[in-house]
């Protein structure tokens, strides 16, 4: 079981209480498909990705950006076992979407971005830390059930 | 290796221009971030008195990290040969782990997206991530 400190506890309560889901989320994921484009593999559906400025203005990619958030509160809501909360998302990703698990870590990496630039100073190197530890717990539960 | 196009060469240049001036900041900033977020990392300077944002030896080493990256900037078109030398301090002396590279290129890119929120877009930022990434690679040549 992962053990979280009061201060990871709190620091990464509070991001989620500070930032705006629907920009978060559709700034994140906007720039997962920007910076790295072979994720858009899995959004085949979503049409015109063509460029940056099709990508940031989609509403298919405002709308997926929102299904992520939500997802990533249940995580928050249920910290002391995102194991156990994520089963069937795990599921979903590995035997559904077949999303190569790698590619969470690309989408952490631009959640981190994305909340950095809005917390700006707030976003300390400890809170940073508490913040990737929460992602990796996260990503580690979304890999769990594939084999 | 995802080499850089020529936009990308002048997406870099263009966020160059606008956070260098802050550069020596940056890059304290960034190592004392990596420090913290990715202790693992204090082992290759477990010389240091102290390791804390702002002390000393931080200040002054991310200062000459910056050094580095703005070498590279400047020898954009030929990193491999621009930043032979930095490569063999790397390779023979400092031997840091590349993985290693990619650590501080992700800190570098936090504590950018903190101070220019509004210049590190989503175009910035891919230019800049395959810049550091090649810079990374330049840097690994020697290795063996």
């Amino acid at each position: 079981m992962v053990k979280w400190s009061d201060f990871e506890r709190a620091a990464i309560q509070d991001i989620f209480s500070k930032i705006d889901y629907d920009v978060v989320g559709r700034a994140a994921f906007s720039r997962c498909l920007i910076v790295y484009p072979w994720t858009q593999r899995y959004f085949g559906s979503f049409g015109n990705l063509y460029n940056a400025a099709a990508i940031t203005s989609n509403p298919k990619v405002a709308a997926h950006g929102k299904v992520i958030m939500a997802g990533l509160e249940k995580a928050l809501t249920n910290m002391d076992d995102i194991k156990t909360t994520y089963k069937d998302l795990s599921v979903l990703h590995s035997e559904k979407l077949q999303v190569d698990p790698d590619n969470f870590n690309l989408l952490g990496d631009c959640l981190t971005i994305v909340v950095a630039g809005q917390m700006g100073a707030a976003f300390t190197p400890e809170v940073q830390g508490a913040f990737q530890k929460f992602l990796a717990v996260v990503v580690a539960s979304l890999r769990k059930q594939y084999y | 290796e995802m080499s850089l196009t020529d936009k990308d060469k002048a997406a870099v240049k263009a966020l160059w221009a606008k956070i260098s001036k802050g550069a020596d900041a940056i890059g304290a900033e960034a190592l004392a971030r990596m420090l913290v977020v990715y202790p693992q990392t204090k082992t290759y300077f477990s010389h240091w008195p102290d390791m804390s944002a702002g002390s000393g030896p931080v200040t002054k080493h991310g200062k000459k990290i910056m050094g580095g990256v703005a070498l590279a900037v400047a020898k954009m078109d030929d990193l491999s040969g621009g930043l032979l030398e930095l490569s063999e301090l790397h390779a023979f002396q400092l031997r840091v782990d590349p993985a290693n590279f990619k650590i501080l290129a992700q800190c570098l890119q936090v504590v950018i997206a903190i101070m220019f929120p509004n210049d590190f877009t989503p175009e910035a930022h891919v230019a800049l991530d395959k810049f550091l990434s090649n810079v990374a690679l330049a840097l690994s040549e020697k290795y063996r």
